[in-house]
C-alpha cells in the first residue's frame, strides 16, 4: 500500500504556493495574522485556527452524444475558529482580508465569556506529506481534449451491445488550495487536486430497463484518463452492470450468508465500523463502540486501517484540514478494537493522539473527525475457495450507498449487482436488495478473508452531519455467515 | 450600531449584480442568460449538556450565470459577489459554451410563461434572536427532553438555527425579481439507555415564522419519547405484512413518485414510470396536489427557478397521474410545455382521511410501523424498493413492541396502487405534505 515514494518528487512546496495565492493578494502576512489571533483569544478561549481556501471546479457531461452541459466555479473564503474547551465558535467570510477576518474573528471568539487568557505562539511551517501533485488537473487537458475523452467513453459504452440504449459520461476536476494556521503556532497549506471521470448507461430490453454506472478518479489529473483503455474499461463495465441486471430475478429475503466482492464492497466497513470510530461520536458517548478499545469486535480475520497516507488516493490528504499529517490508522487488528479516528479537539478532550481525521467539506464548515480511505487487509483464503464454501447464500459484487445509525450500530448498504449462490456456485444474478447488518457484531460473523484486497476505484463521497467529504473504501472477498437480506422472496 | 455580519445584501445590489452579469454575457456574444445571486445569513448554537457545543456564524453570498449560443449552453457560479467574480463567470461559462453541443431543447423557458404579477406570499419572518437566547432556548429543549424520562441517559444536543436569505433572479426575456425568506428550526436529538442497548433518535420544529414553531420544551420531550420507545428493539421474523409509514417517512414515498415522474428522468427513460401520465397509479379516492401560493409555506413560492409562474395544478386527481415534473428543458425534450418545476414540487399536498394515526393502527390490525428509512435502496428505473428499516411491531391493533434491523422491500407500483389509507396526522414540515400511509402488504425481512 505503500505508493508514495513516486509522487514525492519535484513537487513545488504547497505550504509556499499556498500563501502566495490565499494571503498575498490580500497583502496578509504573519504580522496581521497574528493580530487577528490577538483578537480571536479572548480570554477563555484555548485554541484558534484559520482555514484559508481557494477552490475551482469544473464539470462536463456528455449525453446521447452531445456535450449537453458544461459548468464552471469558484469559490474562496476563510473559516474562523475559537475553541474553549468543548465549546467551539465559528464565523466564515467569503473574501479573504484583514476586515472582514477581524469581524469573523469577533464573532467566532465570542463563544468564550471568561477564563485563562493565552497567547498565539509564532508560527512554523509543518511538512505535509508528497502525496500527490499540486498542478491544476483543470489545465491538464485542453477542452477539446476534455470533449474527445467523453466521446471516447460513449462510444466504448454504445459499442458493447446495441441494448445499451442511453449514455451519460460526466468529467469532473477540482483544484483546491488551502492554508492552516493556528494559535499554537500551526502553518501548513495543501494543494489537492480531485478529478473523476464517470460512465451511466441504460440497458433495455423489451419491457426490461436496468442501468448501470462506473467510473474512478483520485488526486490525479485527467492525463491518466487518457491512457489507453482506462476509460474504455469504465464504459464496458457499466454496460457490463446494466445487461447482467437484464436478467436479474428476485432477490431473496431473510438472514443468509453472504460472500462481498472486493474493492467497492468495502463501503460495508465504513458503515458498520468506520463511523462508530470517529472520536466525536466516542467522547459523546452516543456510539456503538464507545469505551470498547481492547474489547473483541471482529473475528481474528480481521485487520481494519483507515489509511490517508496512499499515494493520489481519492480519500488521502498530505495534511488533514487542521494541517496535521494524514497516518495509516489501524481500527482494529485482528478483532480487537485497537483506536479511533481523532481530531485535535476530540482527541485532547479524550487524552488519545490526534491521527489526521480531521476534515471539513469547505472553510465555511466547522472540520470533525473524518475517515480517508478505509479498508480490510487481506486474508489466507482463495476467493473461489470462499464462495463455494456456501450452500445457500448471496454473493454481492457492487453496491449503491449506505447509512449508519452510530448510536444502535444498525447499517445498512444496497447491493446493485448480485448472484445467487446454490452449492458453492453462483447461479442466476439478482435484483438489487439492501443488507442490515449491526456494527458491533457484523464483523464478528466474518468466517473467511480473501486473499484479493482491492480498493475502490475512485468515487466514493461521505455525507456526515450535512457536510461531504471525497473518501475511499477497500476489502478483500470476504464471507459473512449471515446478516438480513432486503429481498422480495421470502 | 447594526453589526454587519447580521444585514443582508441590499436587493438593489443584488439586482445590479443580475443585470451585470446579463449584459455581460449578451456583449460576449450570448442569444441569452439567465442569473442568480443570492446572500444568506444565520446563526445555528448546538447546546449539549447543558454547555454551548457549537455556535456557529454563517453568512454566504454567490451568484450563478447560464448563458446560451444558440442551442449551446453552460454555466458557472462564484461563492462571492462582486463585479470582478461576475465579470469572471460570465467568461467562463462564454468559453465553455464554444465546446458544448447545439442541443435545441435548450433555452430560457417560454418568455409568456414568466411570473410577471407575482402574488405576495409572506415568506420572510426574521428572528432577531441573540446568540445568548438562542443558547438558553436550545437549554430548555435539552433539558426537557433529559427531564422526560430517567431513562435519557445522554443527548446529541439541542440546536436552534435562525436563517435569512435573500434571492434574486433575472433573465434575458427581462424577468426579474429579488425576495427575501426566512427559516427557523429547533431541533433535539436524545439518546435513552446505555451500551449495547443504547437507542438515539430526533424531533425538530421548522418554520418560516417562529411564531409558528412548536414549543422548545415540547421539541425535547417529542425527542425523549421516541428515543424511549425504541428501547429493547428487536428483529422480526420474515414474511408479508401491511406496513404503516408513519407522516415524516411517508412523505420520502410521495418522494419517489415525483422523481419517478421528474422529467429528466423521464426523457432518459431511466424511470418504472415513462409514459404514465392518465394512468391509474393510485386508489381512485387519492389525490395530490401542488398549492405553491400557500402563506408563509415552506415550499411556497411564486415561480420556479426558471422564473415560470407557479399556480394550483393536481398531480394526482382520483389515482391518477394527471402530469409529469418538468422543468423548460426537459419538456421541450418529451414534446411537452413546463409545468413550473424547475427546482422540484412547492407544497404537494397529499389528500389525507379522516383517520388519525391510531385509527390506522386499528386498521392494520397486525403489521408493521415504521419510523425510520436506512439507505438508498430504491431504484427508479425499476421501480424496485429495499430499504433498511426500525419501528414497532402492531398487534391487535395497539403497538406491541419496538423493532429493528429489518429490511421492507417491494414494487413502488405495487405500493402506491396499494395504498390503503392516508391519515389525517399532516407532516408539513417539507416540500411535500403528507400524513401517514396504510400500504396493504410489503416483504419485511428480519431473522
Amino acid at each position: 500500500m505503500n505508493e508514495h515514494a513516486e509522487a514525492a518528487t519535484a513537487t513545488p512546496d504547497p505550504l509556499r504556493q499556498a500563501e502566495e495565492r490565499l494571503l498575498a493578494p490580500a497583502a496578509l502576512d504573519e504580522a496581521r495574522l497574528g493580530q487577528v489571533f490577538s483578537r480571536l483569544l479572548r480570554p477563555g478561549v484555548d485554541f484558534a485556527d484559520l482555514y484559508f481556501q481557494a477552490a475551482r471546479r469544473e464539470a462536463w457531461v456528455l449525453e446521447d452524444g452531445i456535450v449537453r452541459e458544461g459548468s464552471h466555479s469558484i469559490d474562496r473564503g476563510v473559516g474562523v475558529r475559537a475553541v474553549s474547551g468543548e465549546k467551539t465558535g465559528f464565523a466564515y467570510c467569503d473574501e479573504i482580508d484583514l476586515e472582514a477576518l477581524l469581524d469573523a474573528s469577533s464573532a467566532a471568539g465570542a463563544v468564550a465569556r471568561s477564563g485563562q487568557s493565552c497567547t498565539p505562539v509564532a508560527f512554523r511551517g509543518t511538512a505535509g506529506r508528497g502525496l500527490y501533485r499540486g498542478d491544476d488537473p483543470l489545465a491538464s487537458l485542453s477542452a477539446d481534449e476534455k470533449v474527445a475523452l467523453l466521446h471516447r467513453a460513449e462510444a466504448a459504452a454504445r459499442a458493447v451491445d446495441p441494448r445499451i440504449v442511453h449514455v451519460v459520461v460526466s468529467l469532473a476536476g477540482a483544484h483546491d488550495t488551502i492554508l492552516v494556521a493556528n494559535s499554537e503556532g500551526g502553518w501548513a497549506g495543501d494543494i489537492r487536486p480531485l478529478v473523476r471521470l464517470n460512465v451511466s448507461v441504460l440497458a433495455a430490453a423489451g419491457e426490461r430497463r436496468e442501468s448501470g454506472s462506473s467510473g474512478g478518479g483520485g488526486r490525479y489529473d485527467y492525463q491518466q484518463f487518457v491512457e489507453p483503455g482506462r476509460v474504455e474499461a469504465y464504459a464496458r463495465e457499466a454496460a457490463r452492470q446494466a445487461l447482467v441486471n437484464l436478467d436479474a430475478e428476485e432477490a431473496p429475503a431473510g438472514n443468509l450468508p453472504v460472500v462481498l466482492g472486493p474493492g467497492w464492497p468495502g463501503v460495508l466497513l465504513h458503515e458498520a465500523v468506520g463511523h462508530g470510530l470517529e472520536g466525536d461520536f466516542n467522547r459523546k458517548g452516543t456510539s456503538a463502540f464507545t469505551d470498547r478499545i481492547g474489547e473483541r469486535v471482529a473475528s481474528p480475520l480481521c485487520t481494519v486501517v483507515d489509511d490517508g497516507t496512499i499515494a493520489q488516493r481519492r480519500g488521502s490528504l498530505n495534511i488533514d484540514d487542521e494541517g496535521h499529517p494524514s497516518q495509516c490508522n489501524t481500527l482494529i487488528e485482528g478483532g480487537v478494537l485497537t483506536g479511533y479516528m481523532q481530531d485535535r479537539q476530540n482527541a485532547g478532550l479524550m487524552g488519545m493522539d490526534r491521527t489526521g481525521n480531521a476534515r471539513r467539506e469547505s472553510y465555511a464548515h466547522l472540520p470533525m473527525p473524518r475517515m480517508t480511505n478505509t479498508y480490510m487487509l487481506a486474508g489466507p483464503h482463495d476467493p473461489q475457495e470462499i464462495i463455494a464454501s456456501v450452500d445457500r447464500g448471496l454473493y454481492a459484487v457492487n453496491f449503491g450507498g449506505g447509512q449508519v445509525d452510530i448510536t444502535s450500530g444498525k447499517f445498512v448498504f444496497s447491493a446493485s449487482e448480485a448472484y445467487w449462490i446454490e452449492n458453492g456456485r453462483i447461479q442466476h444474478p439478482v435484483k438489487g436488495a439492501t443488507l442490515i447488518g449491526n456494527g458491533p457484531d457484523v464483523l464478528t460473523r466474518v468466517s473467511m478473508v480473501g486473499n484479493d484486497l482491492a480498493l475502490d476505484g475512485g468515487i466514493g463521497v461521505c455525507g456526515k452531519e450535512g457536510q461531504s467529504v471525497p473518501v475511499g473504501v477497500g476489502q478483500p472477498t470476504l464471507k459473512v455467515d449471515g446478516m438480513t437480506v432486503g429481498g422480495t422472496q421470502a | 450600531m447594526p453589526d454587519p455580519r447580521n444585514e443582508l445584501p441590499a436587493p438593489g445590489t443584488l439586482e445590479a449584480f443580475v443585470q451585470q452579469a446579463l449584459d455581460d454575457a449578451r456583449q460576449r456574444g450570448a442569444d441569452a442568460a439567465e442569473a442568480a445571486c443570492s446572500g444568506d445569513i444565520g446563526l445555528s448554537v448546538n447546546v449539549r449538556k447543558g454547555e454551548i457545543d457549537t455556535l456557529e456564524h454563517h453568512r454566504g453570498r454567490d451568484m450563478g450565470v447560464t448563458v446560451y449560443f444558440g442551442g449551446r449552453k453552460a454555466s458557472a457560479s462564484a461563492g462571492e459577489l462582486s463585479e470582478q467574480a461576475v465579470r469572471d463567470a460570465v467568461q467562463a461559462a462564454c468559453d465553455i459554451a464554444r465546446y458544448t453541443s447545439e442541443d435545441p431543447a435548450n433555452g430560457l423557458a417560454p418568455a409568456e410563461r414568466m411570473a410577471v404579477d407575482p402574488p405576495e406570499l409572506d415568506l420572510d419572518h426574521p428572528w432577531p434572536l441573540p446568540a445568548d437566547e438562542a443558547v438558553e432556548l436550545a437549554r430548555d429543549c435539552e433539558s426537557a427532553a433529559v427531564e422526560a424520562d430517567r431513562r435519557i441517559e445522554n443527548t446529541e444536543g439541542a440546536g436552534v438555527s435562525v436563517h435569512r436569505g435573500l434571492h434574486a433572479y433575472g433573465n434575458s426575456h427581462g424577468f426579474f425579481s429579488v425576495l427575501p425568506e426566512s427559516r427557523h428550526s429547533i431541533h433535539c436529538v436524545a439518546v435513552a439507555g446505555r451500551g449495547e442497548a443504547m437507542q438515539r433518535d430526533y424531533w425538530y420544529t421548522v418554520a418560516r415564522d417562529p411564531a409558528a414553531l412548536e414549543d422548545a420544551r415540547d421539541v425535547g420531550r417529542r425527542a425523549a419519547e421516541h428515543a424511549v420507545a425504541r428501547l429493547g428493539a428487536e428483529s422480526l421474523h420474515t414474511e408479508r405484512v401491511p406496513v404503516l409509514f408513519r407522516a415524516p417517512v411517508a412523505r420520502g414515498l410521495v418522494g419517489h413518485l415525483v422523481s419517478a415522474v421528474r422529467g429528466s428522468a423521464l426523457y432518459r427513460q431511466a424511470s418504472f414510470l415513462v409514459d404514465s401520465a392518465g394512468e391509474q397509479l393510485f386508489p381512485a379516492w387519492l389525490q395530490m396536489v401542488e398549492r405553491p401560493h400557500i402563506p408563509r409555506a415552506l415550499g411556497s413560492t411564486a415561480f420556479d427557478a426558471e422564473g415560470v409562474a407557479t399556480a394550483e395544478s393536481a398531480l394526482v386527481r382520483d389515482g391518477v397521474l394527471q402530469r409529469y415534473v418538468l422543468d423548460s428543458y426537459s419538456a421541450r425534450r418529451l414534446g411537452l410545455e413546463t409545468t413550473a418545476n424547475a427546482g422540484g414540487v412547492h407544497n404537494l399536498e397529499v389528500s389525507g382521511g379522516e383517520e388519525d394515526f391510531d385509527a390506522l393502527l386499528r386498521r392494520m390490525g397486525r403489521g408493521l410501523v415504521v419510523t425510520e428509512l436506512m439507505g438508498q435502496g430504491v431504484n427508479l428505473v425499476t421501480g424496485d424498493y429495499s430499504r433498511g428499516a426500525a419501528g414497532f411491531w402492531v398487534e391487535n391493533g395497539v403497538i406491541d413492541r419496538p423493532v429493528q434491523e429489518i429490511t421492507i422491500a417491494g414494487h413502488l407500483r405495487d405500493l402506491f396502487a396499494g395504498i390503503r389509507a392516508v391519515g389525517s396526522d399532516v407532516d408539513r414540515r417539507g416540500n411535500i405534505r403528507c400524513g401517514s400511509i396504510l400500504v396493504e402488504e410489503m416483504t419485511v425481512a428480519g431473522q
